[in-house]
């Protein structure tokens, strides 16, 4: 028992969620899956006095699909997305990018909210958010507001959402269009923390010329970044003709790293802007092989 | 604050009730208060995977989960896989086998973790059997036995032995 003392809701609705939130601010802290809050609850990085427990909150899992792609709902357990069918075909760079997170044990409570709501900058779904231009559903006591991810990592571990507000869902959407979609990370053993990771999707016209390109990275930061110079060298090219290795180093001005006892702000940048390069050419090889899975 | 809440969930098919603050773990509840010292509590922060254990079938840490949440769940602790006292659960056979343990500290969790890793995964490579342990951390055996007795295991629950 290392925890602070707190004392435990377990509301079984949204509605109920937000009138704790409205009532304890910056007191109470919601509960999702867990698998970083009560880690920083154990070493006592944090305390609340109030935990407002989400689990049996039946409204916020789920996945759902939709014409413009799908809609995600806060709760839904890593474990769920990493199965589930529509987000393999509708989203595929959530699902390539699921088994990276921590371990399998972990994936069965973590969950989809938590991760983008929690903002570590080494964490796989933000920027998967960020690369695709996802949405944040944000309910409060007053409403509800959406988020674009553009404007929803504000710093490392903050966010848009404010402490009497609740993350109720996300919506990412699908690429109707020939498309190559790749992940990878650089983690020191199997489930450690990134040093660097790359989230990328690329689609093309009908004569496999880009006319789309997302690249989204990770622990190169405090927050996910878009590696924008990455992005417009790709934007007019024929696919085939893309030197991935060569645009991916144009990542490294898109960076600004950290360092720590993990890895220089140097090393990050090298090796995060060779990796962007890999994942790029992942993407590529997917679109001019065949005529992509888009 | 920091009232005791009463406590009730299902563990190794048996009702088990108890009290608690809400800050009580669940790993800290079984340990305590449902006699299942076998949930071994390492890093206390979701890192070693020694207090491994199924709630409703799925492997979870227990350490990062408060007894509360666990309210009518159903608990399987190492204590609880075998079916009967003289038989043991074909992993727990296959790590007596292959020198799968050393300490034995780490053991529950490993055990735990790969029961449920080869429900999901009846047939692994060893690449598989590599990236399915590595939720759980081992400081003597070097994991060789560990994967040789996670092979062997998946090779006499599919049946073929």
């Amino acid at each position: 028992m290392k925890p602070a003392p707190f004392e435990y809701h377990a509301p079984e609705a949204v509605a109920d969620v937000v009138s704790l939130l409205a009532e304890h601010g910056d007191d109470a802290k919601p509960l999702a899956g867990g698998q970083s809050l009560v880690p920083m609850l154990a070493m006592r990085l944090t305390r609340f006095e109030h935990i407002v427990d989400l689990n049996r909150v039946d409204e916020l899992f789920g996945v759902e699909s939709d014409n413009g792609g799908v809609r995600i709902g806060a709760m839904t357990r890593q474990a769920a997305v990493e199965t589930d069918a529509a987000v393999a075909e509708r989203v595929p760079l959530l699902h390539l990018a699921t088994p990276h997170i921590g371990h399998f044990q972990i994936r069965n409570r973590g969950t989809i909210g938590g991760s983008v709501a929690h903002a570590d900058p080494a964490s796989e779904y933000p920027a998967v958010m960020l690369a695709l231009d996802g949405t944040a559903e944000i309910a409060s006591a007053s409403g509800t507001r959406e988020v674009p991810a553009a404007e929803f990592f504000e710093s490392t571990f903050m966010t848009a959402v404010a402490s009497d507000e609740l993350l109720t869902a996300l919506r990412f959407p699908a690429w109707d269009q020939p498309a190559g979609f790749a992940f990878d990370e650089i983690a020191r053993r199997s489930g450690d923390f990134a040093l660097a990771g790359a989230a990328v999707g690329i689609g093309t016209d009908a004569e496999g010329r880009i006319n789309r390109a997302a690249v989204g990275m990770l622990g190169v930061g405090a927050i996910p970044l878009r590696a924008s110079s990455v992005e417009a060298a790709l934007m007019g090219l024929a696919a085939a003709d893309a030197d991935p290795a060569e645009i991916g180093r144009l990542a490294a001005d898109d960076m600004d790293p950290i360092g720590d006892v993990h890895a220089s702000a140097e090393y990050r940048r090298r090796a995060g802007s060779t990796l962007v390069g890999r994942v790029l050419a992942d993407a590529l090889a997917q679109v001019t092989t065949e005529d992509g899975n888009g | 604050m920091a009232d005791q809440i009463p406590l009730s969930m299902t563990v190794n098919g048996r009702t088990r009730r108890g009290t608690g603050e809400p800050r009580l773990t669940l790993a800290d509840f079984l340990r305590e208060q449902a006699q299942c010292t076998g949930v071994h509590l390492g890093c206390e922060h979701g890192v070693c995977g020694s207090c491994t254990v199924l709630m409703d079938g799925e492997a979870v840490r227990s350490c990062l989960l408060f007894a509360v949440q666990a309210e009518g769940a159903d608990i399987t602790t190492v204590e609880g896989l075998a079916p009967d006292d003289e038989t043991l659960h074909p992993v727990q056979e296959a790590f007596r086998d292959c020198h799968g343990l050393q300490c034995g500290f780490c053991t529950p969790g490993f055990v735990v973790s790969v029961a449920a890793f080869l429900e999901a995964n009846p047939d692994p490579s060893d690449a598989e059997i590599r990236h399915g342990i590595a939720g759980n951390l081992c400081r003597c055996t070097g994991y060789q036995g560990i994967v040789a007795a996670t092979r062997q295991a998946a090779a006499v629950m599919r049946g073929g032995e």
